[in-house]
């Protein structure tokens, strides 16, 4: 035991993390951890801060207090380090946040040219291989505003995947979509989800939670309540809020 | 009842005439006909060809102003406007101090404070640093030697100008860059950029293409300021028409053709600008 100590590292620590907006307290002492390899979903009502959290793990948004550890590396306000950390953090957010100014091609390119510092060649071939691999190899050269938002989003998972990231954070990724393009993306992310990639998911899909998730934490009013297997958290929930919000959405 | 039908149906079509003759751009027609009328004037009036002559000879100090100021003033004004999104508080204080300063001033006020105030309180300050370097540089170092005389006033009008205009496209830029979605920039830092790299590959491009027709605006704008530089005696079109004019009292015939020549280039210009708004418009590839 404990020959290895990095092998079997967590892939993100938090501890006791707080966000407060002016008075407002929208993450108050959330700790979580999420192993290699595993997916872990974050449901609750809007507000509950389940965003925050998300966002607080690639530093877009600074925590008020806590710590956070990705890949054992502890986050501090060293603006190198936290450089660092997003490239091997990808994110893909509910609003898709393609640059409209560069085809699907070079949305996925850019980072890896700037940041990566890959040459064309090697970026474009990343490139073409994870949109093959989000299933629209044919719309590379297309413009964001020429393409449907199903398929804006796939793009966007693309580009975080070409970064070769070791987590992926989702940000409600489905909730601004028509609902007949909501399975494209879904599949997208239970593919990825199979293949092993760690991954933190805030989503209102319950369908993908009692799929793909090694774990599911429900959230409100800016702490967890409660944090439980999939199986167990949709069949027989341990606490009183849990039941009361799965029968709200759950109908 | 058939003959207030038949009164309907011609004032019905009379009401068609008049909606089409109150849509023509009469504003147009009547400048066409005034131009025709000064360009018959400039063939066939030896005094009128006179002047146009006399007027053209600035034309070229016209232009070569307003290019130089108007791309001074680009850069001058996405540094500034730059400085006015930042997060820095000391470069945002520094930036905005510039904007207020200029916008709170006359244009006119600008050119003379720049031409006799800050030109020489400039080399005020030069020469004294030469005069402390010469234990290091001699007694010939530039900084010694030059003085204000060595800036022309063509030159100090073109600084006053550029300064002037960089305080209005800096909040041009802002607004173009402040136009661009959060989620732009938290997407380019997402993915690991620094907020230089995010503004220069990410915000930049899109802000830019948003702000060319404001930006074109403003160039017309400083076609027409650049007539304030004859205030320094630099010889422009306006200088070169005020110039005749003290000379041989031929105010109409002057000012009808320095009017001419100067509605002639922004009137061209401003359709350009149109132009390529209408492209603009039709390519966009969102935004």
């Amino acid at each position: 035991m404990g020959a290895v100590p990095n092998a079997k590292q967590p892939m993100i620590v938090i501890k006791n993390l707080v966000k407060q907006f002016g008075r407002v307290d929208a993450v108050n002492g959330v700790s979580l951890r999420v192993e290699q390899g595993k997916v872990l979903v974050i449901i609750g009502p809007s507000g509950s801060g389940k965003s925050t959290v998300l966002r607080c793990i690639n530093h877009l948004e600074v925590p008020t207090s806590g710590e956070i550890w990705v890949d054992g590396i502890h986050l501090t306000h060293n603006h190198k380090d936290i450089n660092a950390i997003r490239a091997e953090v990808g994110m893909v957010f509910q609003q898709f946040n393609l640059f409209p100014h560069l085809t699907a091609l070079d949305n996925i390119m850019l980072a890896q040219r700037i940041v990566r510092r890959r040459n064309e060649d090697e970026a474009g071939r990343m490139a073409r291989k994870q949109l093959e691999r989000v299933g629209i190899p044919e719309k590379a050269d297309n413009y964001p505003g020429q393409l449907s938002g199903g398929q804006q989003q796939r793009v966007a998972i693309a580009r975080a995947l070409a970064m070769n990231p070791k987590v992926m954070l989702f940000d409600e990724p489905t909730s601004a979509l028509d609902p007949e393009m909501i399975k494209e993306v879904l599949d997208v992310m239970l593919e990825l989800a199979h293949e092993g990639m760690t991954m933190v998911v805030v989503t209102h899909e319950m369908g993908f939670a009692r799929n793909a998730a090694d774990e599911v934490i429900f959230m409100d009013k800016g702490v967890i309540v409660e944090q439980n297997s999939p199986e167990q958290f949709f069949s027989s929930p341990r606490e009183e809020r849990t039941q009361t919000f799965l029968n709200q959405i759950l109908r | 009842m058939a003959a207030t039908q038949s009164i309907a149906k011609r004032t019905s079509t009379q009401s068609n005439f008049v909606q089409w003759l109150s849509r023509l751009p009469w504003w147009l027609l009547f400048l066409i006909l005034a131009g025709i009328i000064l360009l018959y004037q400039f063939l066939t009036n030896e005094l009128y060809s006179v002047i146009l002559s006399k007027l053209t000879q600035g034309i070229v100090t016209t232009i070569f102003v307003t290019l130089v100021a108007f791309t001074c003033a680009i850069i001058l004004g996405l540094i500034a406007g730059l400085g006015r999104v930042s997060r820095n508080r000391l470069i945002f204080n520094l930036a905005t101090l510039y904007v207020q300063v200029i916008r709170g001033l006359p244009m006119l006020v600008q050119i003379f404070y720049v031409a006799f105030v800050l030109t020489p309180a400039f080399f005020t300050v030069l020469n004294a640093i030469g005069m402390a370097l010469i234990p290091v540089l001699g007694e010939t170092n530039f900084m010694l030697t030059s003085n204000t005389q060595d800036v022309t006033l063509l030159a100090r009008a073109m600084i006053a100008l550029a300064l002037a205009y960089g305080g209005f496209e800096a909040e041009t830029f802002r607004a173009g860059i402040e136009s661009i979605g959060r989620g732009q920039m938290e997407a380019a830092r997402s993915l690991g950029m620094s907020y230089v790299q995010a503004m220069r590959y990410v915000i930049l491009p899109q802000a830019i293409r948003r702000v060319l027709p404001p930006l074109g605006n403003d160039f017309i704008a400083m076609l027409k300021d650049s007539s304030l530089v004859s205030v320094l005696g630099v010889r422009d079109i306006t200088q070169e028409a005020r110039l005749y004019v003290s000379a041989s009292f031929r105010y109409p015939e002057t000012y009808n053709t320095l009017a001419f020549m100067y509605l002639t280039m922004t009137i061209i210009l401003s359709l350009g600008v149109k132009w390529f708004e209408n492209r603009m418009g039709k390519n966009g590839r969102g935004s």
